[in-house]
């Protein structure tokens, strides 16, 4: 396929600061692709360099086949939802979504159905007439989207643009986003913090971690198979074993992931004997946590580490779970559910940091 | 926020106070101006409409009045268009000099007139050679005319973020498109309640125009101060007083109107 946004050794550094340090990134046509992250991560700067609102400090930018490295952002086939919208409060909503086409010159009648058009994508039909402030937060968020989509730009940039919303709305819109880019079949480049939203709607994901990617893969393979610590910590809960901890359970050192779901939790006299396709060991019960689907209890392993075990409640009452708080059990996983972080050295991001401290 | 009962109406007797010293002379000044005795005898014995209709007639006013406007419109005018760029200038560069410049654009509305008026004349008439006129009333007016446009229009700026016009770029629009769709309409009203405080500054300024003024130019207070101590000029004075007080209060009315609060529109008044 090809690509529709080629990034080469590309940095950003803000003074001393390097937000983006020597990035190459493909994305390809038609692709939902999402770049996650904690904040102070790049992500944003990348999505403000292929905008066109920052110039990069090095590096190439490439839209399709064309450099547009140092094209001002009004030259540039790339339309952007800000994070607050940025709807124009003294024109309707309307005039908002048209403005792309009349700063084009687009002849007056294309230009009306054109807006028609994209505001029923968005499911806004007939609040063309009415202003930004009449709106609610979501279906402003929708007229931004809408301002952009009329364009038909060849990729569209979203900068957390569901941030704003409230838990509900966001599933809701990040469903209704992900239908919208199949329908349109325009490449969505999308930034977020939120692991969850990322995981909902990519085709691919990039994670990001002090200006680089720390892993770039589809979103199953992100999440059962981290590639380090940083990715395992941030996308979704995973329990790290490492060390002296893994020579004593697993019998070999390293540091593995495991995922809370992926552990059982029994009694000491149902334990299984550990083998070499399953893992077992011993521990006590500090905490459990009730979170309505699942509870999350803590175990404090006799080889020194704590695991959350992650259960469904297919039963009306956690009574069994909660009685097991300070009592002694076993936990077990399937050797095989282990993720393999390669050797035993300490983690190269943050070692300097570890080692002063 | 709570106040006590003692408290709050302390505060509501002090307002009361404040209010009545500022607004009961200006009260005085209208009254007298239709008070037939020509020495303001209090209280006024006999009303009269006289003192207005001489005003009208009076040549010496209407020029006066005509300057006044003349030179606070051009005034207005010169700041308008400095005091958005400045605005914008300082908005859009990150350069470290950038406060420093922002505290020399709005100090000379804290200069006492004495100064800047001496300053100023000094600078026309022996380092630069211009005569005293108009025009160099006009630049010394819009010394601090600048300062309420650039006050309302850097505020409205801070309260937008750039975010509006990076959406109108993204969207296709070049910078001169985007500053008359998008900029313009944003800051207008901010940029009218600037003017309009700039010029009730200058229509009502004595000190540097009087430093600054050419001798035969007069300005309505100008023409107000001359008039002051000529017994048979007195009456109109009190008429044309009266005037400036009602269209003084009509553009800071709606100055405060228009900023939406008179928190940001009067903090370039002086």
């Amino acid at each position: 396929m090809p690509n529709a946004i080629s990034v080469r050794g590309l940095s950003k550094h803000f003074d001393d600061v390097r937000a983006v340090d020597d990035l190459d990134l493909d994305i390809a046509d038609g692709e939902f692709f999402s770049m996650l992250g904690p904040s102070g991560s790049g992500k944003t700067t990348v999505l403000r360099l292929i905008a066109g609102f920052e110039k990069p400090t090095s590096g190439r930018i490439q839209l399709g086949q064309e450099d547009v490295t140092d094209r001002a952002p009004y030259a540039r086939d790339v339309n952007t939802v800000f994070q607050d919208y940025a709807i124009f409060p003294h024109m309707s909503v309307r005039q908002n979504v048209e403005y792309g086409l009349r700063v084009k010159k687009v002849p007056r009648g294309e230009r009306r159905e054109r807006a028609e058009q994209a505001l029923a994508t968005v499911r806004l039909d007939g609040y063309g007439e009415r202003k930004p402030h009449q709106l609610s937060g979501g279906q402003r968020q929708r007229v931004a989207l809408a301002r952009a989509l009329v364009n038909r730009p060849k990729v569209l940039l979203l900068d957390e643009p569901l941030g704003a919303l409230d838990l509900k709305l966001r599933r809701e819109m990040q469903i209704e986003l992900k239908e919208i880019q199949r329908e349109v079949g325009i490449t969505f480049v999308f930034v977020t913090h939120d692991q969850e939203e990322a995981l909902t709607m990519s085709d691919r994901i990039a994670v990001f971690n002090e200006g680089r990617i720390e892993q770039l893969a589809s979103p199953v393979e992100l999440y059962e198979k981290p590639a380090s610590t940083f990715v395992a910590g941030f996308v979704g809960t995973s329990n790290l074993i490492e060390g002296e901890v893994a020579r004593a359970i697993l019998g070999e050192a390293g540091r593995f992931v495991i995922r809370p779901e992926k552990v059982q939790l029994v009694g000491p006299s149902e334990a299984p004997s550990a083998d070499a396709r399953v893992c077992v060991a011993p521990g006590v019960v500090r905490e459990v946590v009730y979170l309505g689907s699942t509870t999350h209890s803590v175990v404090e392993l006799d080889a020194g580490t704590t695991v959350t075990v992650a259960h469904h409640n297919f039963d009306r009452s956690i009574d069994a779970a909660l009685e097991r708080r300070d009592q002694r059990v076993v936990v077990t996983w399937r050797r095989d559910h282990l993720v393999s972080l390669g050797g035993s050295d300490p983690d190269p991001v943050a070692s300097p940091e570890e080692e002063t401290a | 926020m709570i106040l006590s009962g003692g408290l709050r109406v302390a505060l509501r007797i002090f307002t009361v106070v404040v209010l009545v010293v500022i607004y009961v002379p200006l009260m005085l000044v209208v009254l007298n101006s239709f008070n037939a005795d020509r020495t303001f005898g209090w209280p006024p014995e006999e009303l009269t409409l006289a003192w207005w209709e001489l005003a009208a007639r009076s040549e010496g006013a209407r020029a006066a009045l005509w300057t006044s406007v003349q030179v606070a419109a051009l005034a207005t005018l010169v700041a308008l268009v400095l005091g958005t760029l400045a605005a914008m200038g300082l908005r859009r560069t990150k350069f470290f000099g950038r406060n420093t410049v922002s505290l020399l654009i709005i100090l000379p509305i804290a200069l006492p007139g004495i100064v800047t008026g001496i300053a100023l004349q000094n600078a026309f008439k022996t380092m630069l050679g211009i005569d005293l006129s108009l025009f160099t009333v006009v630049v010394a007016h819009a010394t601090f005319c600048i300062v309420t446009v650039f006050n309302n229009v850097q505020a409205r700026f801070q309260r937008l973020g750039g975010n509006l016009e990076s959406a109108s770029m993204d969207l296709g629009a070049g910078p001169f498109t985007t500053f008359r769709l998008v900029t313009l309409p944003m800051i207008r009203s901010a940029l009218l309640a600037g003017a309009l405080l700039a010029f009730g500054l200058s229509f009502d300024e004595i000190v540097v125009t009087t430093f600054t003024a050419g001798s035969q130019d007069e300005t309505l207070p100008i023409w107000i101060f001359q008039n002051l101590f000529r017994p048979n000029q007195a009456p109109v004075v009190n008429v044309v007083a009266a005037v400036l007080i009602v269209a003084s209060a009509i553009p800071i009315y709606l100055a405060q109107k228009l900023s939406g609060g008179n928190a940001e529109a009067m903090t370039g008044a002086r």
